[in-house]
């Protein structure tokens, strides 16, 4: 079936619906991950956006049960070059194709992703509207520059849990104040802006029990929890467009250890007192070479950003910067002086991607000591 | 960390001649580490006893030694160079091995050489079966089952424990030689004997088969600060049991999810700190149950590789040039990724394409061995193609290797469709040089997946892949021309079909085929190999063809030469080549034009990304070079360099109306149609051996009886003396006819006088078309009848008469002028009764051109490549011969030891994969060089045993007599031994193999043979013969299988005793 992929600017692409008819709006990005496909389709982070992946090959290994990183799939379409349909790998338990029809979501294979992603590289991410049901580019262009984008937006109010949840060995179990949460030696509650599961599986391996609060949860009564640590999830969009939160997390500062991860690190910028700013097209795959600025050690990591940290809007004699991105020194990690509070930019906790930053989850266990 | 600047002077070891398993890929590695270094501001100090290679251009390393690489030769410059450090990790296993053997003599520790990038322990910790499982164990990663044997007692009880199948693995040995999958007892003694034997420190493991588990490569990097980076993963396309270098491969990895994946990434990083590599690159190799996912570790190279070479190529990330930077102490994060030019090298690369590699094996010259794929390697060469899908990727390999294969399927030339069941099944079950063409062969006739993957184990993932072109090309074949319209065909061009498979499939031509995507507005797209997926500009014009919609090649409107290739390495056709090529592009450079390089094979320098200005990675087929040419519209392609591959371009690049530089087609045709050369030479006076074409026996009966036996038949088809022959009677004739060869109307055979015992003579020679210059004449140590490219010569010609020197330089210079040659060309002459014929005459670049230049300080090619450009040699300042007073003896190299039941006797048809130079002021020592660089032992004192065809008797008595002069003594079979005792040489009568024991194969294996000279008539005359030389061969024994071999030998052997022998670097000689 016949699709068209329309940008803002007027740029049209070409494909063929591999999932049946539909329609999608958001931001286009493209990430450049060669592999791990069904963990990028399932983080939350990239709700209101639709997704390229640049390596040409997708399907090849199907889904499974055990690569979700979240409840269900979270791009608004997903655009790629060839759609391999059957499923070689013994873990394996459907086709991407299903899948994603399953859940109503656009796949749109024959694009010439390359051409995408260097269109997007040299204009930055932009408005896009992906559509079998409309053909008439004119329209799909109009539509893509009338949606609403990301800028501004509060998407984590879309993504964030509804109620409370522990982390059990079986996932989550709403319940709240750690009464459902698998027991552990260290109490942490997570701000869900749109968390990936593994950060939670990689808390709770190293012996924390997991507490997962809504977004818009008040400091007073995450402290009323008396946890150990705080963490601060990943999540979709502009921290800006985000309300409430720096105040809940201010709160919080100073009385308990705090890691934010991603959103999170975003936010704890802004709680600083900084600001943040959006990257032309961001970061999104798993080979970003980040610096550990006090080691000197570089890390691999996975990445998933469009906004990103001023580190000359922060107070020097407060916040230190601990990490930097070493392909265009951009600030992937920083540390407070004052308070136990850390968080970087990137994903330690992979998935997909590469496992070099999981040390970060044993830096707060370490904080939490 | 910046660079060390403690150590000022560098010694490189190189790898040697090109044989199965170290190609020219550590041309390419060396190379780019000559540079690095070289561009840091080190003295670099270079050991290569390979002429034909980039990095022993006198321009390239400060020093460069055209030695033997032993570690008698490596001392011996370490003595007279004080080198302060020795990078042993980017010459292949051998530089590897000589570097430990130095470094165990203590030479290292005496002269204060600090070894780079990876000390002795890490070295051996890594390539010691046991302790490389010790340390796998340590950091928790599965091996398999295996034991660690040193005798054929000891397999036997390590096989009740293990259990068959068992993989044999001898240590410390080159691309698994005498490796193998045992099946039962009788093969696990054969293959423990001669794996004991062949070890280095007669080692053997016996390993657990994983037979039909998942193969991966990860290629690794570490700097000194432990920062370590995956470059490229890589999957085998076929299932364990087939050596990588045998399997058609495909990065990146494609069937792994990411949690899998980076499990693989996990132990990779944890194998190369564990094992302790300081810096630079090193290959793992990881076997995945298909059923569970379960992975072990089979095996890492602490050193740049093979597969590291195609991961530089296949990502554009340089992992030799990074390596060699990281040696002298940078981190990655210091080296800028030259492709972006923004960013570091501390990345990952990402790739939005799929690459695809496929082996080139010549089983058809050794039709004697078994076509079977194990874990021994036995390909030649390979190449590699890129698509943006796997499909497109794969038929683009297979349109590459040269084999008249298009594509998959929609050939003619492969069928099996009259192929039985259970024959197919057979070869689906046995790993062979041809299972990808039963395959097709299956799926065509409706197998299942399921089947097809139960008898060959390649994962469903590739099938499914090669089912939709088997699929596709029924539905082309149904729809017929008629039904092309421009999606679908847009689709099949997606999919990989070329021109003429389509037109195959449509009962059209290629040329209506090309004239409907014209109309159609069809035509590729070039995208650009970047290291990263587009994330960041990229600089270098790196680019693959495919069929999409955003055009990413830069044309340029400078003047600029297309130079093509030679395709994937094969017996004929190497790295000699490839050397042409690279210095087209370099003198294109000196002189301000833009070259663009357009080959398929990523082990060359020519594909590395910086040799040109710009690099086309594609198939050298019409159609492909075609849509370049259509694309770039270059002012000229140089085609002469290549080999056959390009050449046999020419004519139909030529009637497309491009213009082809230096000598024309027409001129190339004179020389090499039959009829039109008869004539070109009857013009000029000179003679050729009797001659005939022959369409049925009684012709070629009648041709034989009137130029006399012996002759020389060969089809008229081939090249490279395929399935030629020499015939000495009738009988033979009438067998060669009837058995070796198909002739028809269409295909006759070419008949010549055989000149026996004549001398051989190559020139090549550079000309304007007014000025012809001798390159460099070489006289053939070997009688004429020997594949010139199988034997040795010597530069200059050591017996020739001044007189006979004249008369060749002017039969050249005559042809030259006859033909108009602008650019190379090579003749090749045999001097019988002081009778010069001419042989062969080839306008264009020959395999010598890289031996002449180094034996002579002339850059041939580079000159050629500006003759072609309009330049003249007197502007060029070379307008006469360069004599030197050194002498060069190139020698060739086997693969015999690779295959099974093979005869090493030489003939008309090429067999060596490389070449060495012996290069001293005395001719005995170069010719010593040259055996010792080959790999035989010249030996010092012992016995010889000799034993001769009729009428070699007489020939051998004077070699006999300084045999025994100098301290030998001879052992030989009753015919010669009585015949030697006659005539006044002692010699002791042995056995033959009938006559009882002990004989003559007990003399062997007792090691009381110290060299052996066995000639005989070209064919398996007598099983002794063969037997003797097949066991000269498995106990590394110097053997001879002619009298100008030995007469030479003795001469080296006579030299050796009175001078030592020295070495001196080539820029000393000019």
């Amino acid at each position: 079936m016949k699709a068209l992929v329309a940008l803002e600017d007027g740029t049209i692409f070409e494909g063929e619906s591999f999932t049946g008819p539909g329609e999608a709006t958001g931001e286009v990005v493209f990430n450049t991950s060669m592999s791990g496909y069904q963990e990028v389709l399932t983080d939350p982070s990239y709700t209101g956006q639709i997704v390229t992946m640049t390596y040409p090959l997708i399907g090849n290994y199907g889904v499974n049960v055990e690569d979700n990183e979240s409840a269900k799939i979270q791009v608004e379409a997903f655009l790629i070059k060839e759609y391999n349909p059957i499923p070689c790998n013994f873990r394996a338990t459907g086709s991407l194709g299903d899948f994603l029809q399953k859940q109503g979501v656009l796949g749109v294979q024959g694009i010439d992703t390359r051409a995408l992603t260097r269109h997007i590289r040299i204009g930055g991410a932009m408005k896009c509207v992906v559509s079998t049901k409309d053909l008439d580019p004119a329209s799909l262009v109009a539509k893509a520059k009338n949606s609403a984008g990301l800028l501004g937006r509060d998407l984590v109010k879309e993504v964030t849990c509804s109620e409370p949840y522990g982390w059990t060995a079986d996932g989550p179990k709403p319940g709240s104040n750690f009464t459902t949460a698998a027991p552990g030696k260290y109490k942490v509650v997570c701000f869900d802006f749109g968390l990936k599961y593994n950060q939670l599986r990689l808390l709770a391996e190293r012996g924390c029990s997991v507490q997962v609060v809504p977004a818009t949860t008040s400091g007073a009564e995450v402290l009323a929890m008396n946890p150990d640590g705080v963490f601060l999830s990943n999540g979709p969009g502009d921290p800006a467009g985000v309300p409430g939160v720096v105040e809940n997390i201010r709160a919080i500062l100073g009385k308990k250890p705090v890691f934010g991860i991603c959103l999170g690190h975003q936010m704890l910028g802004l709680a600083y007192g900084g600001k943040t700013y959006k990257l032309k097209f961001g970061h999104r795959g798993g080979n970003q070479p980040v610096k550990d600025l006090s080691t000197g050690k570089i890390e691999i990591t996975s990445q998933n950003h469009g906004f990103c940290v001023d580190m000359d809007s922060l107070n020097p004699d407060e916040v230190e910067l601990t990490h930097i991105n070493l392909n265009d020194n951009s600030v992937e990690g920083m540390r407070h002086k004052k308070f136990s509070a850390f968080s970087v930019q990137h994903h330690p906790e992979n998935a997909p991607g590469p496992h070099d930053s999981i040390y970060l989850f044993d830096r707060f266990i370490e904080a939490m000591n | 960390m910046p660079k060390r600047t403690d150590i000022k002077k560098i010694l490189i070891i190189g790898s040697g001649p090109i044989i199965i398993s170290q190609a020219c890929e550590f041309d390419y590695s060396g190379a780019q580490a000559v540079k690095a270094l070289k561009e840091e501001g080190y003295e670099v100090v270079l050991i290569n006893s390979n002429p034909a290679t980039i990095m022993t251009d006198p321009e390239l390393a400060d020093r460069t030694y055209i030695e033997p690489i032993t570690p008698e030769m490596v001392t011996k410059v370490i003595e007279r160079e004080r080198p302060d450090a020795l990078l042993p990790t980017l010459g292949g296993q051998t530089a590897l091995n000589t570097a430990i053997r130095v470094a165990e003599m203590g030479v290292l520790d005496k002269y204060n050489v600090e070894l780079l990038a990876a000390d002795i322990g890490v070295i051996k910790k890594a390539e010691g079966r046991e302790s490389f499982r010790a340390a796998m164990r340590k950091i928790g990663l599965k091996v398999p089952e295996s034991a660690i044997v040193h005798s054929v007692e000891e397999a036997l009880a390590a096989a009740d424990q293990i259990g068959f199948p068992i993989i044999v693995r001898p240590s410390f040995t080159l691309g698994g030689t005498g490796g193998g999958v045992a099946y039962n007892t009788q093969e696990l003694v054969n293959m423990t004997a001669s794996g004991v034997d062949l070890s280095l420190n007669s080692e053997v493991m016996l390993e657990k088969s994983l037979l039909g588990w998942k193969e991966y490569e990860l290629e690794v990097m570490r700097d000194k600060k432990d920062n370590v980076v995956i470059i490229c993963s890589i999957e085998n396309f076929d299932a364990m049991g087939v050596h990588t270098g045998d399997s058609i491969t495909v990065a990146p990895a494609q069937t792994l999810t990411d949690r899998e994946y980076q499990i693989m990434r996990n132990a990779a990083v944890a194998i190369i700190r564990e094992i302790g590599v300081e810096t630079g690159g090193s290959n793992v190799q990881f076997a995945v149950n298909p059923a569970d996912g379960e992975m072990t570790v089979i095996e890492m190279n602490p050193r740049v590789s093979r597969s590291s070479a195609l991961a530089s190529k296949a990502t554009g990330f340089p992992i030799a040039k990074i390596a060699a930077k990281l040696a002298v102490g940078y981190t990655l994060d210091e080296i800028k990724n030259d492709i972006t030019r923004e960013t570091y090298a501390s990345f990952e690369p990402s790739i939005d394409y799929c690459v695809v590699k496929i082996p080139r094996w010549t089983f058809e010259k050794f039709p004697e061995a078994d076509d079977l794929l194990t874990t021994a390697m036995k390909s030649v060469g390979e190449t590699m193609a890129i698509g943006r899908t796997f499909k497109e990727a794969f038929q683009k390999g297979l349109r590459s290797l040269e084999i008249g294969a298009m594509g998959f399927g929609a050939d003619p030339k492969r069928d099996f469709s009259g192929m039985e069941q259970h024959t197919l099944d057979k070869f689906l079950l046995k790993p062979n040089s041809q299972r990808i063409f039963h395959i097709y062969e299956g799926l065509r006739r409706g197998m299942s997946i399921e089947r097809i993957y139960e008898l060959s184990a390649i994962d469903p993932w590739f099938l499914h892949n090669l089912k939709t072109l088997v699929d596709t090309e029924a539905l082309i074949r149904e729809r017929g021309f008629s039904g092309l319209d421009r999606d679908f065909l847009r689709k099949i061009k997606q999919l990989g079909f070329s021109d003429p498979q389509i037109a195959f499939l449509t009962g059209t031509s290629s040329a209506d085929v090309h004239e409907l995507r014209d109309k159609e507005g069809l035509r590729p797209v070039y995208k650009l190999v970047d290291t990263c997926a587009a994330e960041f500009e990229a600089f270098t014009p790196y680019y693959y063809s495919t069929y999409e919609v955003e055009n990413e090649a830069r044309v340029s409107d400078r003047r600029k030469v297309m130079i093509l290739g030679g395709g994937p390495n094969r017996i004929g056709q190497g790295i000699e080549f490839d050397y042409c090529c690279v210095h087209a592009s370099f003198a294109l450079e000196e002189i301000g034009i833009e070259s663009i390089m357009v080959n398929s094979n990523p082990e060359t320098v020519s594909t590395d990304y910086d040799t040109s200005d710009k690099l086309y990675f594609e198939p050298l087929t019409h159609e492909d070079v075609m849509n370049i040419i259509e694309s770039e519209k270059p002012d000229g392609v140089i085609v002469q360099f290549g080999g056959q591959t390009p050449l046999n371009l020419a004519v139909p690049l030529a009637k497309a109306g491009v213009p082809i530089l230096g000598t024309s087609p027409d001129s190339i045709d004179r020389a090499e149609d039959r009829k039109r050369f008869q004539q070109f030479l009857q013009k000029l006076n000179l003679v050729q051996p009797d001659n005939g074409t022959a369409r049925t026996f009684e012709e070629a009966e009648e041709i034989a009886n009137r130029i006399g036996y012996p002759v020389v038949v060969r089809p008229s088809y081939v090249l490279g003396g395929r399935a030629m022959r020499i015939v000495y009677n009738s009988k033979e004739l009438k067998s060669y006819m009837t058995s070796a060869i198909a002739v028809s109307s269409e295909h006759p055979i070419l008949l010549d006088k055989f000149l026996k015992d004549a001398v051989e003579v190559d020139v090549d020679a550079i000309s304007d078309s007014e000025t012809t210059v001798i390159g460099g004449i070489m006289e053939h140590i070997e009688e004429a009848g020997i594949h010139s490219g199988d034997s040795a010569s010597v530069l200059p010609p050591h017996t020739l008469s001044k007189e006979m020197l004249q008369r060749i330089t002017d039969a050249t210079k005559a042809m030259a002028l006859e033909l108009k040659v602008v650019g190379l060309m090579n003749i090749q002459f045999a001097i019988k009764d002081d009778v010069l014929y001419v042989l062969e005459v080839n306008p264009r670049a020959s395999r010598t051109i890289p031996f002449v230049s180094k034996a002579t300080g002339v850059p041939l090619a580079k000159l050629a490549t500006k003759v072609m450009m309009g330049m003249k040699l007197v502007d060029l300042g070379f307008t006469k011969e360069v004599k030197v007073k050194h002498y060069a003896v190139k020698e060739s190299v086997f693969p015999f030891d690779r295959f099974e039941n093979v005869d090493t006797i030489l003939g008309p048809e090429m067999k060596s994969t490389g070449e060495v130079m012996g290069l001293d002021d005395s001719l005995g020592i170069a010719f010593a060089k040259s055996q010792i660089a080959a790999g035989q032992r010249i030996p010092g004192k012992g016995n010889v045993f000799i034993s001769l065809r009729r009428g070699d008797k007489e020939p051998i008595l004077p070699v006999a007599k300084q045999l025994t002069d100098l301290g030998f003594s001879i052992l030989a079979t009753k015919g010669t031994a009585d015949f030697l005792n006659e005539n006044g040489v002692a010699c002791t009568h042995v056995h033959k193999i009938s006559e009882g024991r002990p004989h003559i194969l007990d003399k062997i294996q007792d090691k009381q043979i110290q060299w052996i000279i066995n000639t005989s008539m070209g064919t398996r005359t007598t099983e002794d013969s063969y037997t003797i030389r097949r066991a000269a061969l498995s106990y590394h024994l110097p053997y001879t299988t002619t009298i100008a071999g030995a007469v030479s030998m003795v001469k080296a052997i006579a030299t050796t005793q009175q001078e030592s022998m020295e070495v001196k670097s080539i820029q000393e000689y000019f």
